[in-house]
């Protein structure tokens, strides 16, 4: 089949939607040609996310009309959207834990549909005889029924040919799945395999991919891309939403920008720049680079000695990891998503149980205390979890509520001081230049940078002496990340230790001092920021040093 | 010997009931419904079920009956929940009081009025308890497990089919998928709503079917108030025993029925071995009344204690789906 490279595949016309008062999209026009990758940008809450899945029919447009394929077309439903060959990777995958890879697929399959009223109307006679041929007539008509129900059984039922044909189609891509392998058993990647897959096992040729790659390795990065590539070649259209400038530039062919739910241009990505980009993303100039202050490194804050952690699922998380924190310091640690990050956060805070080994605050031998205990020992240090609503804020509060999560135990008497609550709200919001309504506000209805920003201002509200924060940035748009970055060295600057554990490796090698690599809960290695490069890091997060058990590589320090 | 076969045959009995109301309910789990108003739905199935039955003299008559209008009291639920978006823990309480009430509220008036029907011996032939032929000739096998009413053959065979659908068939995998998410069975095309009113009305009818047993066999039409007593409930607590799988819900439900079982056989049991179940008879009849709603709570306990990740509630059980939500 030859691609006709310059075809439209997707345009959309003056698409406005709109969730009660909130104006996600306003008048957005968009094409997207067959044979080419498109990147979406936009901040957080300037409304990709709703415009495709307008495409995905998760949400119906109030205004405006989408053509595909020059055709105007009305999408009631996502199975509409299939149908007309739009394929969308939701950034949160919609797959089913407990189900194996192709089950995950086989859910959307239709099944040819069998020709049973062509084929009876096609059954002739020769016979002269009437009643003869009444007879020879009714036999083949039972006999294509008997056929009919014989074709329709295995399509009832579930055979173990699906697990083949999955394979033979993510094969025909260059993908590899284990169609058999259960989801929860599946990295990150292997599920977003899946989801892609899945897509184009229903025949998609329009994908729309939703923060592919922030999840992702720097390798598994490349290898996203590679795909990509090749279907762009196949005549697929791509578009690819992404917070990443510097994959904008290594994609894409177009770019399509959005602010504040509206479409404010698009540029060719070969005449653009990251400076161009962002000053169209967030509607003037900012400084790209990130602040590196300098610091006089203090005495040693944390000090962590061979820390084993076993969690619920019974694994060894961490094994035997050692390192330290000075005072005015970055540290950052780097590792494949669940390389026991999460494990080492909690442990530190007081929240995960510790089979082996010892943590040092100061001179305090805070090892197996609780959260409350190391509060009261003096020693203040501010946690902010991976999963921001679970762990961090009540996502159905109130800013004040939120604020007062912390400091309730400080007032006296038996009710709430919601005055200060409020006073610190408020300073928050407009210390970090917080989008809100008011302060009144559920944080739940507050984009995720937002989020953040109040959980960082409750936090360092404290004057906390360590800071732990993990994926601080994720899902943050540009100007909300460089806000956290400053923050964070604001506070170094005050002499406090950061424990940053990240995952875009060019941000921590200009934010931090020292970066720490976990692979398997042990440390792989450390090094210094200024030193190291991306690529040496990326092989220590995939290097598991099974010889040598110790996790003796050094951290960095020198 | 003889003792046993009765006791477990007895088990079987009143094991019944519960396998259909299981059943249901997990027809209705996993396709991410948590509908409490098994009860009601038993009840409305058992005195409308009856009416028909006794009236017509017809027991398949009164089978289907009992299955539409427990199937009706579903869609009350199915409505409130799929499509007006109510909570389902209070929808399916409300649907229990319900039934309940209008079970009571038919039956009383009825027998106040003198209009209640009696069971003629043409029905009571069909649903009687007599030994197949041939299969039923075998020694304590054939009293044990082939001399049944036939409401307990067709029970199995509903519990093997709904097995086979959710576990082997491709619309069960897609049921299955809205239950586990149903956000993802939407996005692959999977016509969420339809499939979750199909279930739950089908789920419900089954109790229905349960509730008419209860009508027709454990009280043998004979009208009181407390037909259902509890078995819908038990029901709701057997699914978690039974992990979710209609197969295991046929042995979960004769487990439970033994406990009913005692309550009339433990004179019995007590006599042919004094020995070693002497003390049987010396425990009050209300504690065996008490029996399977204690194991409930301790199957409500071991089972929380569960780890695996298969045969765990459905994910999104109880939980209503808005495709626009945000």
């Amino acid at each position: 089949m030859t691609v006709n490279y310059k075809e439209t595949a997707i345009e959309i016309k003056g698409i406005t939607k709109t969730f009660g008062e909130v104006i996600a999209n306003n008048n957005i026009y968009f094409t997207v040609k067959r044979g080419e990758i498109l990147a979406l940008l936009g901040e957080n809450g300037s409304g990709k996310t709703t415009l495709m899945n307008m495409l995905s029919g998760i949400y119906k447009p109030d205004k405006g009309s989408i053509f595909v394929n020059g055709k105007e077309i009305i999408i009631h439903s996502p199975e509409d959207s299939k149908r007309f060959g739009i394929g969308m990777v939701h950034q949160h995958f919609k797959l089913i834990d407990i189900f194996s890879a192709a089950d995950n697929i086989w859910i959307g399959v239709k099944e040819k549909k069998y020709a049973l009223k062509e084929k009876l109307k096609s059954i002739s006679v020769s016979e002269k005889n009437k009643l003869e041929a009444f007879f020879v007539k009714g036999g083949k008509v039972v006999a294509e029924f008997g056929k009919y129900f014989i074709a329709k059984i295995p399509s009832l039922f579930l055979t173990r040919s699906r697990y083949k044909r999955i394979k033979e189609v993510s094969a025909k891509y260059g993908f590899e799945i284990n169609p058999k392998k259960k989801v929860y058993d599946m990295a990150v990647s292997e599920k977003q395999t899946v989801e892609i897959v899945k897509v184009l096992y229903y025949g998609a040729d329009i994908l729309v991919l939703d923060e592919p790659t922030a999840v992702l390795t720097v390798q598994e990065i490349r290898k996203l891309f590679e795909v990509m590539r090749k279907m762009r070649e196949k005549g697929c259209a791509i578009v690819i939403i992404t917070h990443k400038l510097n994959e904008v530039l290594e994609i894409s062919d177009r770019v399509t920008i959005l602010r504040k739910g509206e479409c404010v241009g698009t540029v060719n990505t070969k005449d653009t720049s990251v400076s161009e980009l962002t000053e169209l993303m967030v509607g003037r100039k900012i400084e790209l680079s990130i602040e590196h202050p300098e610091c006089e490194k203090g005495e040693a804050l944390l000090s962590v000695n061979n820390l084993t952690v076993i969690n619920s699922e019974k694994v060894k998380a961490l094994d035997g990891v050692s390192f330290n924190i000075n005072e005015g310091e970055i540290v950052g640690i780097a590792g494949v998503s669940g390389s026991g990050q999460r494990e080492l956060c909690e442990a530190v805070a007081g929240l995960q149980k510790i089979e082996k080994g010892e943590i040092q605050y100061r001179n305090e031998n805070i090892t197996g205390k609780t959260p409350r205990q190391i509060i009261d020992l003096g020693i203040s240090m501010s946690f902010i979890p991976e999963d921001r609503l679970g762990m961090g804020l009540a996502a159905s509060y109130d800013l004040v509520d939120n604020m007062m999560l912390k400091s309730y135990r400080k007032a006296k008497g038996i009710f709430v001081d919601r005055k200060s609550a409020a006073k610190l709200a408020s300073s928050v919001v407009k210390r970090l230049d917080v989008v809100t309504p008011n302060i009144y506000t559920p944080v739940r209805k507050l984009s995720g940078g937002n989020v953040q920003k109040v959980l960082l201002g409750r936090e360092i509200d404290g004057n906390p002496h360590l800071i732990i924060t993990a994926y601080p940035v994720r899902g943050l748009d540009i100007n909300s990340s460089y806000t956290i970055y400053n923050v964070l060295n604001e506070q170094k600057k005050n002499g406090v230790g950061v424990l940053f554990i990240g995952e875009d490796l060019d941000v921590m090698l200009e934010l931090c001092d020292r970066i720490i690599v976990l692979c398997h809960g042990r440390i792989t290695g450390g090094v210094n920021a200024k030193e190291a490069n991306k690529e040496e890091l990326g092989y220590l997060m995939t290097n598991d040093l099974t010889e040598d058990k110790g996790g003796k590589a050094n951290d960095g320090q020198h | 010997m003889n003792t046993i076969i009765n006791f477990l045959f007895s088990a079987i009995k009143f094991g019944t009931p519960l396998m259909l109301g299981t059943t249901g309910e997990i027809v209705t789990e996993k396709s991410g419904s948590l509908n409490l108003g098994i009860e009601g739905m038993m009840a409305m199935g058992a005195i409308i079920g009856y009416i028909v039955a006794a009236r017509a003299n017809d027991l398949f008559l009164g089978i289907l009956c009992a299955f539409l209008f427990a199937a009706f009291g579903a869609l009350i639920f199915a409505f409130l929940t799929v499509t007006l978006q109510a909570n389902q823990n209070v929808t399916g309480l409300a649907l229990t009081i319900f039934g309940v009430g209008l079970y009571k509220f038919i039956g009383q008036s009825l027998m106040v009025s003198g209009k209640y029907p009696a069971m003629k011996t043409a029905l009571s032939n069909m649903i009687a308890e007599k030994p197949l032929p041939l299969l039923g000739d075998i020694p304590y096998v054939g009293k044990l497990l082939f001399s049944h009413s036939i409401f307990v053959y067709l029970a199995v065979l509903i519990c093997v089919m709904f097995w086979i659908y959710l576990k082997y068939t491709k619309t069960g995998l897609k049921v299955r998928s809205l239950g586990e998410n149903p956000a993802a069975a939407d996005a692959s095309g999977v016509n969420v709503n339809f499939m979750k009113y199909i279930h739950i009305i089908m789920g419900g009818g089954i109790c229905g079917i349960g509730g008419l047993y209860l009508a027709l066999v454990v009280n043998a039409g004979g009208w009181n108030d407390y037909w259902i007593n509890g078995f819908g409930w038990i029901s709701i607590a057997l699914v978690i025993f039974a992990s979710w799988s209609p197969m295991k819900a046929i042995f979960g439900s004769i487990i439970f029925g033994m406990f009913k079982a005692l309550q009339i056989r433990s004179g019995d049991l007590a006599h042919e071995f004094p020995k070693v179940l002497g003390w049987l008879q010396s425990i009050p009849a209300d504690f065996y009344q008490m029996l399977p709603f204690v194991v409930t709570a301790l199957v409500l306990i071991i089972s929380s204690m569960r780890k695996k990740k298969e045969g765990a509630q459905p994910a999104w059980c109880g939980v209503n789906y808005y495709r626009e939500d945000r």
